[in-house]
């Protein structure tokens, strides 16, 4: 689905990450830990194009990620469904239009998946806030629906920045079931968060590989995880 | 064809396309504004191009057609110099018809400097002469040495010493008009360009979401481009209205005569400022365009 192969990301006169090489398989499932800007959200934004790699060969879907033009970027993220750190919504839209922007951007009527739609509300359990404005949404009610958003193109790849950082335990679990539920239908899942115990509940249920960002590399994490 | 595609789409709109980015009333306000604004001032210039070149058709046509021939002479010799100059002109090649003015139209043409009254017939002023040409004229130089000859009080006034300087004036008028409208033009494209410009500033983060979500740059800037070429496009047709009902209020020629009477539209003519609304629609499509794909390379 997603390689990375030996890259490095700099900016200005610092290096970000330095040869990384990684491989997402269709259906794996991935953990990416590691300290608060140790490049995490950057390594995740090298996998969706949001940045590009100042070495080394990133490929997408087969296809190498330099030789991909706007337009191939933007087929590229219909079918990478990112859940970002900030949910980046349109705070002018009601959210299930919010959630239905990838489908309107692409050309398809929301009218026509409107069941869908509720049901995707409903999966992550926010079935009656089809219309309230993202700004009115609490912390944890974003994070469900900016996942509503990364799969309502029902894509291969899932992207998720620190999806449980303004969750509590109990939803954080909520959310996890959802990814997992997700990983069981096929879809390839990167998480990259520095929460521990996550993970540790994740390992218990399926088999995830857990990777850690240190001093700008990527290695495997230990067995502590 | 692509770009014809993508004209229709503006011009269909997609109602969603357009919720996504949010209404920016200052922005809005000020296309509208320059769209009117421009187009009034485009059709003044366009009235006055169009009324350049008809004046300097119609002098450089008119006057080239014609001639006078002015007869000063004492009483006695008055009518026969006429009749020998009116025999030179008659037998001239190049002179369709020559003809000398009776006293009525002598009265008329000094009426209005000495009034209606004036007794033309008592005064001693020259007895003039209208000269017609053929389409290839005549030998000015040729005929002057012929009147001397037989009319030595004629004098030979081919209007081309007045004619060119009339003509000329005329012509960079019409320059001057055309120049007008183009800085029109360019200012419209520099207003809306800032517009567009500001607006998209505004949305840059509707914008970095909308690439995240897989839109494409042309879906982006469709938005863009239809809200404000849309805006243009009614303040132009607006601005165009209003110049019409302007330009059709200004006196016409036959009651205040002289040459500012002739600035309106007429006949077909009253149909070009229909383009202005279009071409402020088109500046518009294009500025805004241009200005969107240029942003949007700054957003990955």
């Amino acid at each position: 689905m997603i390689e990375l192969h030996d890259v490095s990301y700099r900016y200005g006169a610092e290096d970000l990450l330095s040869n990384i090489t990684l491989k997402l398989a269709a259906g794996s499932f991935h953990f990416l830990t590691g300290p608060s800007g140790a490049g995490k959200t950057t390594l995740l934004k090298l996998c969706y194009m949001e940045l590009m790699a100042t070495s080394g060969q990133v490929t997408i879907f087969g296809r190498p990620a330099d030789r991909i033009g706007r337009d191939g970027v933007a087929q590229v993220r219909r079918r990478v469904g990112v859940v970002h750190q900030d949910c980046a919504f349109l705070d002018h839209l009601p959210l299930l239009e919010n959630v239905a922007l990838p489908l309107t951007v692409s050309g398809q009527s929301t009218e026509a998946n409107m069941q869908e739609l509720r049901d995707l509300l409903a999966w992550v359990g926010l079935s009656g806030r089809t219309g309230a404005l993202p700004p009115q949404l609490s912390g944890g009610e974003r994070q469900r629906a900016a996942l509503a958003r990364a799969v309502v193109m029902s894509p291969d790849v899932i992207l998720a920045d620190e999806p449980t950082g303004n969750l509590d335990w109990e939803m954080s679990l909520r959310l996890l079931t959802l990814l997992i539920e997700l990983n069981r239908m096929g879809k390839t899942i990167l998480i990259a968060t520095h929460d521990l115990n996550l993970i540790r509940q994740t390992k218990a249920q399926i088999a995830a590989r857990v990777l850690r960002i240190k001093d700008r590399r990527l290695q495997l994490a230990g067995a502590d995880l | 064809m692509k770009l014809a595609a993508e004209i229709l789409s503006v011009i269909q709109g997609d109602p969603r396309a357009d919720r996504a980015v949010p209404p920016s009333g200052f922005t809005a306000q000020l296309t509208l504004f320059t769209g009117g604004a421009m187009a009034f001032l485009a059709v003044f210039a366009l009235a006055l191009a169009l009324a350049t070149a008809r004046l300097a058709d119609r002098w450089s046509g008119e006057l080239a057609q014609t001639s006078t021939v002015r007869i000063s002479a004492p009483d006695a010799q008055m009518e026969v110099q006429t009749k020998a100059a009116l025999r030179v002109l008659t037998s001239t090649p190049g002179v369709k018809t020559a003809r000398a003015l009776d006293p009525a139209e002598q009265r008329a043409l000094l009426a209005p400097w000495f009034g209606p009254e004036l007794p033309v017939e008592t005064l001693p002023i020259p007895q003039l002469i209208e000269v017609f040409e053929t389409g290839a004229g005549y030998d000015a130089e040729g005929l002057r040495l012929r009147l001397k000859a037989e009319a030595p009080g004629a004098v030979l006034d081919d209007h081309t010493r007045w004619r060119r300087p009339l003509v000329a004036a005329a012509g960079r008028l019409n320059l001057m008009a055309l120049a007008a409208m183009a800085l029109i033009a360019a200012t419209m494209v520099a207003m809306i360009t800032l517009a567009a410009n500001s607006a998209l500033s505004a949305n840059a983060q509707v914008i970095r979401v909308l690439r995240l979500v897989g839109a494409r740059d042309s879906y982006i800037a469709r938005a863009f481009v239809r809200r404000f070429t849309l805006r243009a496009l009614g303040g132009a047709a607006v601005g165009t209205a209003l110049a019409m009902i302007a330009v059709s209020l200004l006196p016409d020629a036959e009651v205040a005569g002289g040459f500012l009477t002739g600035l309106g539209f007429s006949g077909a003519g009253w149909l070009a400022p229909l383009v202005v609304p279009v071409l402020a629609a088109f500046i518009a499509f294009w500025s805004t365009r241009l200005a969107a794909m240029k942003a949007l390379k700054g957003i990955t």
